[in-house]
Order: C-alpha cells, then sequence, then structure tokens
C-alpha cells in the first residue's frame, strides 16, 4: 500500500496523479473465512480493521448490500463526544475519544478530526442541576467537563438567543471541550483502505440472503454471490438488524425507526463548538464547507425508509430557530434521513449471542457515529476471543432480562419520544 | 406528510396523530402463571418487521381515541385503518 505523504503527493504529481494505487480492491469472494463481518459501515470496517491490526486475524471478509458507508456511516452529522453520566457509557466512550484523537495518524488518512468542544445548553434551575452531575460524573470517569454560566456560554457563543422575552431562556451550559467532529467519509474510507492492505476482502453489492445453521453453531453464510464457508460471523447492520435477525430466528430488543437530518447553504465561520438546545432535541454544528449541520427527533414510527416527512423537520428547525434565531434566514440546501436501530433502553448491544459463532453489535440508536472505533475494537476483541472486553461487559444482550439496563436518558421502551 | 383515516373523525393530516408501537404485542394474560422471561419479552422484544406492519396511533389533538393503523415500513403506505377492539 503507498503511504500517504506529502513526499508521494510531490512524486504522484510529476505523473497527474494517474498512477496512485486504488483505496481497497473489488475482490470476489472466496468459498471460505476465518470471520465475517455482515455490513460495511464504519462500525464493520472498524472491526475487521482491528480483527486484523489487533488480533491478527486477517483471513475475514466485509459483505455489504450496498456499497460501503452508504448507510448511516453517510447520514449521520458526524459529532463525536463522551459526555455520558453511567460508567459504562462513559468509559467505553472515553476509550473511543483516545482512538480518534489518534485516528489521522493511525490510519494513515485524515479524517478531519476537530476537537472543537459540545455545549449542551440548560434552560432552568432544574436543568443546571441535572448537567451539575453530569459533569461531576464524567470528571469522575477522567473525562472533561465545564459547567458554564449564562455569561460564558454569551461569550462562546453570542449568536444564541440571551434576549429577555424567550420561552426557554438559557441559563447556563455544560461543556466537553475535547468533544467534536470528524470527516465521516474519511473514517469509512481509511478504515477500509488499512483493512484492505492487511488481507480483509471488502465485498460490496452483496446480500445475505440466509444463514447456515445446525447444532446451535454457525456454518456459513448464504449470500448473493454465493455460500462462504465461515465458524465466526458479527452481525453490524445497525437499523437493518431485525431483517437478518428474522433469517436466525432470533428477535432483538431493537426497533428500527427514522432520524432526519439536514444542512442549510454555507455561510461564512459563525459557529465553532457542537451547540444542543435543552429544551427539546436539537443540535448544530458548521461544517468545514460552512454549512449549518443540523438534526434533532425521530420521525416517531417504524420505518426503514431511509426519507422522512416534513412535519418532523419543521418541528426541528422550530426548536434550532428558537436557540439561534439567525437560522431563519437561512436556505436549506439538503435534507436526509437514516434507519436507526433504537434499542429498549437507549444504549448498544456487543455481546455473543445464544448461537455459537453469531456475534451482534448494534443498538446505536442515534450515537452511532462517535462509537465507530471503540464499537469496532470491542467487537473485534469479542469475535478474536470469543469473550466481552470488559469495556462492553455492560453492553450485553441479556441485560433486558437480568435488569442491568443502561438508561442512560430513562425514556424506557418508547424509542419514539425522544 | 402521512395522511392517516381515523375511524371515528376521517382523514386526517399525520400532525394531529400520536404514535403507540407496535400493536401485535400482547400483554400476558392475567390470572395466569407468568414467568420472567414471558414478562421480559413482553416488555423488550420488537419484530420491528420491514413491510406491512400493525400500530396503535392516538388522535390526540382529535377524538383523542386509540385505533390501529395497517402500514408499510419501507414505503409508508397506509392501507387500512381500523378501531382499537377490532382485528385485521
Amino acid at each position: 500500500m503507498q503511504k500517504y505523504s506529502i513526499f508521494n503527493l510531490i512524486k504522484n504529481a510529476f505523473s497527474n496523479h494517474q498512477n496512485w494505487d486504488l483505496a481497497w480492491k473489488d475482490p470476489t469472494p472466496k468459498k471460505e473465512y476465518d470471520v465475517v463481518i455482515i455490513g460495511g459501515g464504519g462500525h464493520g470496517l472498524a472491526t475487521a480493521y482491528y480483527l486484523a491490526k489487533e488480533h491478527n486475524i486477517t483471513n475475514v471478509a466485509i459483505i455489504e448490500k450496498g456499497w460501503i458507508g452508504g448507510g448511516n456511516a453517510g447520514r449521520n452529522t458526524t459529532i463525536i463526544r463522551s459526555n455520558y453520566m453511567y460508567d459504562d457509557n462513559a468509559l467505553f466512550s472515553e476509550f473511543g475519544m483516545d482512538l480518534w484523537r489518534k485516528m489521522s495518524q493511525d490510519l494513515n488518512y485524515n479524517v478531519m478530526f476537530s476537537p472543537r468542544g459540545i455545549i449542551n445548553l440548560a434552560h432552568s434551575d432544574a436543568q443546571i442541576n441535572i448537567f451539575t452531575r453530569r459533569g461531576n460524573s464524567m470528571r469522575l470517569n477522567g473525562i472533561d467537563a465545564v459547567l458554564l454560566s449564562r455569561e460564558e456560554v454569551k461569550e462562546i457563543i453570542p449568536m444564541a438567543d440571551f434576549s429577555d422575552n424567550v420561552r426557554f431562556p438559557i441559563f447556563g451550559g455544560l461543556m466537553q471541550p475535547s468533544a467534536g467532529t470528524a470527516r465521516h467519509d474519511a473514517v469509512v474510507w481509511g478504515y477500509a483502505r488499512q483493512a484492505d492492505s492487511m488481507g480483509v476482502d471488502i465485498i460490496q453489492n452483496c446480500e445475505v440472503t440466509g444463514f447456515d445453521v445446525s447444532g446451535g453453531k454457525i456454518n456459513g453464510v448464504r449470500t448473493s454471490r454465493g455460500d462462504i464457508k465461515v465458524k465466526k460471523i458479527g452481525l453490524c447492520v445497525a437499523g437493518s438488524t431485525n431483517i437478518l435477525a428474522e433469517k436466525l430466528n432470533m428477535t432483538i430488543p431493537v426497533e428500527t425507526h427514522l432520524l432526519q437530518a439536514c444542512v442549510s447553504e454555507p455561510v461564512k465561520p459563525v459557529l465553532d463548538r457542537v451547540v444542543t438546545f435543552g429544551a427539546g432535541h436539537f443540535y448544530i454544528s458548521q461544517s468545514d464547507k460552512g454549512e449549518m449541520v443540523m438534526g434533532g427527533d425521530l420521525d416517531g414510527y417504524n420505518s426503514y425508509a431511509q426519507r422522512g416527512n416534513l412535519p418532523t423537520l419543521q418541528h426541528v428547525l422550530t426548536e434550532g430557530i428558537a436557540m439561534m434565531p439567525f437560522l431563519s434566514k437561512l436556505k436549506m440546501l439538503r435534507t436526509w434521513g437514516g434507519i436507526m436501530d433504537m434499542s429498549m433502553d437507549g444504549s448498544p448491544i456487543i455481546d455473543k449471542t445464544h448461537i455459537e459463532g453469531l456475534y451482534l453489535n448494534c443498538g446505536w440508536c442515534y450515537g452511532g457515529f462517535k462509537a465507530t472505533p471503540a464499537s469496532g475494537w470491542t467487537f473485534a476483541h469479542t469475535i478474536a476471543q470469543d469473550r466481552v472486553h470488559k469495556l462492553n461487559a455492560g453492553y450485553s444482550l441479556n441485560r433486558f432480562n437480568t435488569g442491568h439496563l443502561l438508561d442512560e436518558k430513562g425514556l424506557g421502551t418508547k424509542t419514539w419520544i425522544s | 406528510m402521512l395522511h392517516i383515516r381515523c375511524p371515528h373523525c376521517g382523514m386526517r393530516s399525520q400532525n394531529e396523530f400520536a404514535y403507540g408501537g407496535d400493536a401485535s404485542v400482547k400483554r400476558p394474560e392475567l390470572n395466569k402463571e407468568i414467568s420472567d422471561l414471558e414478562w421480559d419479552n413482553f416488555v423488550y422484544l420488537r419484530k420491528s418487521l420491514r413491510g406491512k406492519h400493525l400500530e396503535l396511533w392516538q388522535h390526540i389533538s382529535g377524538c383523542r381515541q386509540w385505533f390501529k393503523v395497517q402500514r408499510d415500513t419501507s414505503t409508508h403506505e397506509i392501507f387500512k385503518t381500523i378501531k382499537a377492539n377490532e382485528d385485521i
């Protein structure tokens, strides 16, 4: 594999950049692999990369129905954070933050990680109390958290509405300065390129049609491009988890829902942080191109459509305008939708299953992008060692039977209430 | 915008309704021995079908009645709406 560097850039300039290697190959599936990862999104590619890098397992295939990074990895709002209160979520996410900081060097691919900080706005005394508690919990787990007063928030984001007669006045906020954003496509391509260079087969346009299970063990997977013999399968398909689970006669505590996001026309730099509205569900950042990247509530009903309806978008943008009135002057450039694997307590599942050789990675709700490296790292460990790592021990499948739920938001099983 | 026919009020826009989830989930019978596993499955497991899905909605800004909707989760097409005590 060619290293991406200034010297190679200059060298290739002499041949008009015609002689660069392909970033990854387009192989035909082999008859047998040691591990097959189903789902070529960020999590699946990261899993394959860490299987090869950390566990020296390189006879691996990634099977993707469409193209890599075409699902939620290409549809998110690129926010990276670890501002969680519960230990399991906080330690897992903070481990991920460390991988994010090293990612561009590690992958030899500029993922444009920008630790610009995230501010959660508080709009009442009660919310300040809750944020104080969460901030203290974060600091106990070694995560940076700063409680901001109204004046301090005003200094950082003066464009928010600080006038007197607003419905939801800003009382202050909780900031995680080390949080930020990254370029989502670069994350996918960086992992794909490195995984491919270590011998992983990335097989696109290949749909899984069934599984070969006998005696409670995985023996293979049937695909639209032929049958593959394999002893270990990692299921990493986010919103499509229940479709594949049905082929395995399993029911997973996950519902598939629709989430929309949108970007405005590009404008000059105005917002250098990620900001979330505390009186509703709305988040915003500005991309390097100048577009305001925004998102919020789920559409609120089960859906596999990957496209949403206008009432939800209107509701979300109303919250945005309440928080930052200047947004009402902007034209909308694009809107899109993705399908979320909403778990029944709002936290993910990375675990073994009752079928030997079948490993499950799902339930990311709307927080999957930031978890990409940590999810891949722990899932690779779970698959390679056939046991969970202590970082993902809390993300067990049987917590819904034992009662060890991780209901960080306390929403219960009504995932559409966001 | 979804257009939903409330069995009591007729065709209205999506804004008037609230979603209530999978209508095929059945609470375990009372006065019967029920295992913990059955309760867990009732509370947490969802089929989350792609295609025809029977679900509960409430006409929250109208007659406030609960009713059932049969809708395609991949196209959002609505086939049928019936009263809460009726079956497809």
